[in-house]
């Protein structure tokens, strides 16, 4: 999976869950204010996030400090790297 | 304590016949049914039901995500109801977030189907991985009431009676009863429900339901009839916002009729079999504390569900007060039982008759039960001056309500 089809997927899976628009879905969006996400959201958010990429990362200490979708890309980029170097 | 007078300023409904009250009516009146086979029945073993009256043409897409996501169909059938009433009665935002304006709304259980989907996946594995953060606001009891709050930025109290069938009757009367009281201005009352194959079964599985096609489904709610053969599940939301006739005449407001009595009574001889005694009680009750008397009693909304036990019992209780006077009808052979909303909807409608000087009659009431007393069953839409109506609900686990409207008289 290349990087730019972990992004599309992202949006993709985030976009219909939160029925976001995909214009705003830019990587400098702020997820609170700008995408208008919630402490609740954010729980949703990791279980679709584990549902489409087939991992667990609910208990993660980066994923608290995720702002931006920018960071929710780098997150699971990182992540997804790190799963296929210990295999 | 000097009680004050509670009136109804504006209702709202999502029936088996669409949104809002003007199409519950146009089903009514017209006298169509809204009950439908529904063919995904026929998969559930043992289950033998076949129809039920479902609510169609609303989207729940018109209420924004962030509220829809807590809500199950019931909840999105009680918010679009609220937002008619409110309309109807033109409250302003002020008057929703002051405080003095709370809801009393409840549903039979909170949402099956929400319950079935998460239990559905969580026997997979016995994992709680997927659970999502809004399950539980799906299927808390005061869903419903909280989800009109949260979704019309109430801030007065929230109270979510439950009581089966009886609810919507029951959550009228303790909210007339908090205005009566002067505990708040302004209450949003009523009840919801969604269709769900478990609610056919609890009905079922007591022989009480509705079974089968027979000769169409909008044959088969037949309450009073000699050929009934059961309850016709259905689903829907009724809201009224009862108001303290105070503050509707300051702001005036379209006063629409007045409660003036209701009563709630436990029937403990049996907590699934109706009994006259304590229905004719309730209603002796509720006319008691309305101080109107039976022969002021111009219509009489029956629970009637289309069970052999309930129909006859609540027609003996009838007869004892009214004698074979007042028309008597039960609005479930349209629309089937909306279990939690059927005593809002159906009390709306009364209300509605009233307003419009009739009386709609049972639909399939082709030939009375002999077993039934003799009363006036109302068998085609008449012309009538109601002046005042009782409403009844009555429910499993033996609760009976009743509340007495009349006409606003400005005395």
């Amino acid at each position: 999976m290349t990087d730019q089809e972990i992004v599309e997927l992202i949006n993709k899976s985030l976009a219909e869950e939160f029925e976001l628009d995909p214009a705003m879905m830019t990587p400098d969006v702020h997820i609170y204010e700008g995408l208008g996400l919630d402490s609740l959201d954010t729980v949703d958010m990791v279980i679709v996030l584990e549902a489409a990429f087939k991992f667990k990362v609910r208990e993660e200490e980066e994923i608290r400090k995720i702002r931006t979708l920018g960071d929710i890309h780098r997150f699971v980029i990182n992540k997804k790297k790190a799963i296929e170097q210990q295999v | 304590m000097q009680l004050r007078r509670v009136v109804i300023t504006g209702m709202g409904s999502v029936s088996p016949f669409g949104r809002g009250v003007a199409s519950l009516m146009d089903g009514l009146v017209s006298g169509r049914s809204a009950v439908q086979y529904l063919p995904e029945l026929e998969n559930i073993k043992g289950l033998r039901t076949r129809v039920a009256a479902k609510v169609t043409r609303v989207d729940p897409m018109e209420i924004p995500r962030k509220h829809r996501r807590s809500m199950s169909a019931m909840s999105i059938f009680a918010v679009l109801a609220a937002q008619e009433a409110v309309a109807q009665s033109v409250v302003s935002a002020e008057h929703l977030e002051n405080g003095r304006l709370g809801i009393s709304l409840g549903s039979t259980v909170g949402s099956t189907q929400t319950t079935e989907e998460f239990f559905r996946d969580f026997f997979v594995d016995f994992s709680l991985e997927r659970m999502k953060s809004t399950v539980f606001f799906h299927i808390m009891n005061h869903s419903c009431a909280s989800n009109v709050a949260q979704a019309l930025g109430v801030t007065g109290r929230i109270l979510a009676p439950a009581a089966a069938c009886a609810t919507g009757c029951q959550a009228i009367g303790y909210g007339f009863e908090l205005i009566a009281a002067g505990k708040q201005e302004m209450m949003l009352c009523g009840g919801a429900d969604e269709f769900h194959p478990l609610t056919a079964a609890t009905f079922d599985v007591i022989n009480a339901a509705s079974t089968g096609v027979g000769d169409g489904p909008e044959r088969k709610s037949r309450p009073f009839d000699r050929n009934r053969d059961g309850v016709v599940c259905a689903e829907g939301a009724g809201i009224v916002l009862l108001e303290s006739l105070d503050s509707a005449l300051d702001r005036r407001a379209p006063i629409l009729a007045e409660v003036v009595g209701f009563a709630t009574v436990s029937d403990s001889s049996s907590i699934a079999n109706p009994n006259e005694v304590a229905m004719e009680r309730c209603m002796r009750w509720a006319l008691n504390e309305a101080a109107v008397s039976a022969e002021e009693i111009g219509y009489v909304n029956a629970h009637a569900t289309a069970t052999e036990q309930g129909d006859i019992a609540e027609s003996e209780a009838i007869y004892r007060i009214f004698g074979d006077r007042p028309p008597v009808s039960s609005l479930k052979g349209h629309m089937g039982h909306t279990m939690a909303a059927s005593g809002s909807i159906e009390l709306i409608a009364s209300v509605e008759m009233m307003r419009r000087g009739m009386v709609i009659p049972t639909l399939n009431l082709d030939e009375v039960d002999p077993a039934c007393s003799p009363l006036r069953y109302a068998r085609s839409v008449e012309e009538a001056e109601v002046d005042a109506f009782i409403k009844n609900s009555f429910a499993l686990g033996g609760v009976n309500s009743s509340i007495v409207v009349r006409r606003y008289r400005h005395d």
